[in-house]
């Protein structure tokens, strides 16, 4: 049997400067919003993405590395190597959601606006980047852009939407996915507005399965017990402060 | 009842975190002693940081586990950080595995990481021989016994000698070992292995070939371990390592005779949260239904 599944391209778009968004030919119904994939391009290597849409499946990639350029570069037609679904994805839940995203961290909660819609669920989106071209394309439900620079939408982080946001309205959960000081601003913001808050991490991952702990994060692994983690994750002696090489080595954040 | 004594150390139970599984920081050692472990192992550590294979490094299907992780590890210097809060904070015995690609690097590895103070090394001697064309350590009685020797020389740590089964006389390679110096046994590592995606027209894991883990080895492990006991006799402890599983899994190891039990992929398989406590607990039940008081009455029939 197989490791691999083949999905073949059906489109490939260009959302803004560096992210390219891969349509596959088929689904992956099983995968809920918050897991991720395996992708591998054989004779090259493999890496986790997180999933950004599953009927079909739907990938957001970065250009950042040697890997993902190449995943960027794909046409119609192009063939990717995919295991998983794996991890602990989103837990969609209450009557009112606050989805923050920072740069390509917006795909992944973009999936998870589509699933709420579904399920009647009230979400309403801040996505933020640097500048205007390096800005995800917007949700399906409201979406409140914030760039740094103020060359789109509200000029400053995503903090300065979710605070003028919360000042306003109250969420029951906030859901985030970005680099991990934007999460933790997100999530103590959370906090002291008394919402729960769940956070999409990432780390160095190898198996993806929980066996080789490359992914460690103090005493968590991030493929199995997370990608997503909740308001806990703060107290982890690693959050925003370690992260850990190809060699495993530690380095500060 | 499930008390052992491994090489003078004292274990709450004979469950050993395999090396090369999750052990690659403090952490995930701690992480091993909450989840019920007996003694927990490192992930092998050498002189200089090594990055290890590309991806792919891992293949899980049916049963069969194989990857070829490539030993990444930060080197020695990053790894006593590591062992020396896991002695300190894990609350069970922390087993430092070391590896080289000659004798005298292990001696050193060996000198650096005992530093930290772990319970016992275990050396890896089942990787390739710079000096044999790649051959492993573990390939060769002579060499097998180099490397034990440099260790002893290098530590007054008690020092465990990993074996592949990979080889026609393990026995031999295991007498060798404790000839020279090694105050325990580990068996097995994994199998080496390949598996070919006919699709891509490649071997899935980037290094071609890796280490076959999971269920599918145990009956390997069995024999590898009856085997050495014989050759080296009642006296030295073996960590009987290689797709175990569940309590009856350990039991049947320990009956081959080993004196703790390694366990490896189980760890990610079996979903529980506590996975050690809970093979703890199924030996338990089967001592208590056969009647068997201590974990040293697990021998087979004459």
């Amino acid at each position: 049997m197989p490791i691999h599944q083949i999905s073949v391209v059906a489109k490939a778009e260009k959302e803004n400067d560096i992210v390219t968004t891969l349509t596959f030919d088929t689904p992956l119904s099983q995968a809920q919003p918050g897991q991720f994939v395996m992708l591998w391009l054989p004779g090259e290597d493999e890496k986790p993405y997180g999933v950004a849409g599953i009927s079909p499946l739907r990938i957001s990639v970065g250009a950042r590395g040697n890997f993902s350029k190449k995943l960027c570069s794909m046409k119609k037609g192009g063939k990717v190597w995919l295991r998983g679904p794996y991890g602990k994805g989103f837990d969609l839940k209450g009557k009112r959601a606050l989805l923050i995203g920072g740069g390509y961290g917006f795909g992944p909660l973009r999936f998870l606006a589509e699933v709420a819609k579904k399920k009647k669920i009230s979400a309403t989106a801040i996505c933020g980047a640097r500048s205007k071209g390096l800005l995800m394309a917007p949700a399906v439900c409201k979406t409140i852009f914030t760039t740094d620079d103020g060359s789109a939408g509200t000029k400053g982080n995503v903090l300065v939407a979710m605070k003028e946001l919360l000042a306003k309205e109250k969420f029951d959960t906030v859901y985030t996915c970005g680099p991990e000081r934007m999460m933790s601003a997100v999530a103590y913001e959370a906090k002291a507005a008394g919402a729960d808050c769940q956070l999409l991490l990432e780390r160095y991952m190898k198996c993806g399965i929980g066996i080789c702990g490359h992914c460690c994060m103090g005493e968590k692994l991030v493929c199995i017990d997370g990608p997503m983690f909740g308001l806990e994750i703060l107290e982890n002696p690693e959050f925003c402060k370690v992260w850990r090489t190809k060699t495993g080595k530690r380095e500060p954040i | 009842m499930l008390e052992v004594t491994l090489c003078g150390t004292k274990l709450r139970n004979p469950l050993v975190l395999a090396s090369g599984i999750r052990g690659n920081s403090a952490g995930l050692l701690i992480r091993a002693g909450k989840e019920g472990a007996g003694a927990a192992t490192s992930k092998s550590c050498s002189l200089l940081a090594r990055e290890g294979h590309a991806n792919p490094t891992m293949i899980d299907t049916q049963g069969v586990y194989m990857n070829a992780i490539g030993l990444s590890n930060p080197g020695v210097d990053d790894e006593i950080y590591e062992i020396r809060e896991a002695v300190a904070k894990a609350g069970i015995p922390i087993i430092a595995s070391i590896y080289a690609k000659e004798a005298r690097d292990f001696a050193a590895v060996a000198a650096r990481i005992s530093e930290a103070k772990p319970a016992m090394l275990e050396v890896d001697i089942s990787c390739p021989n710079v000096h044999r064309e790649g051959a492993m350590f573990s390939s060769y009685p002579k060499d097998a016994a180099d490397v034990c020797l440099a260790v002893r020389d290098a530590t007054s740590i008690p020092f465990s000698a990993k074996l592949s089964p990979d080889v026609p006389n393990i026995g031999e390679i295991a007498r060798a070992c404790v000839a020279s110096g090694a105050s325990c046994i580990t068996a097995i590592n994994t199998i080496g292995g390949m598996y070919i995606d006919a699709h891509a027209r490649r071997a899935v894991l980037a290094n071609s070939f890796g280490g076959i883990s999971g269920p599918a080895i145990k009956p390997v492990a069995l024999k590898s371990v009856h085997l050495i006991r014989k050759a080296i006799g009642p006296g030295v402890p073996i960590i009987g390592t290689g797709g175990i599983s569940t309590g009856m899994d350990a039991i049947e190891m320990l009956m081959a005779g080993a004196t703790c039990v390694g366990v490896g992929t189980a760890v990610a398989t079996r979903k529980e949260s506590a996975p050690f406590a809970a093979i703890a607990k199924e030996m338990e039940a089967f001592m208590k239904k056969e009647g068997i008081k201590k974990i040293s009455d697990l021998k087979l029939q004459e």
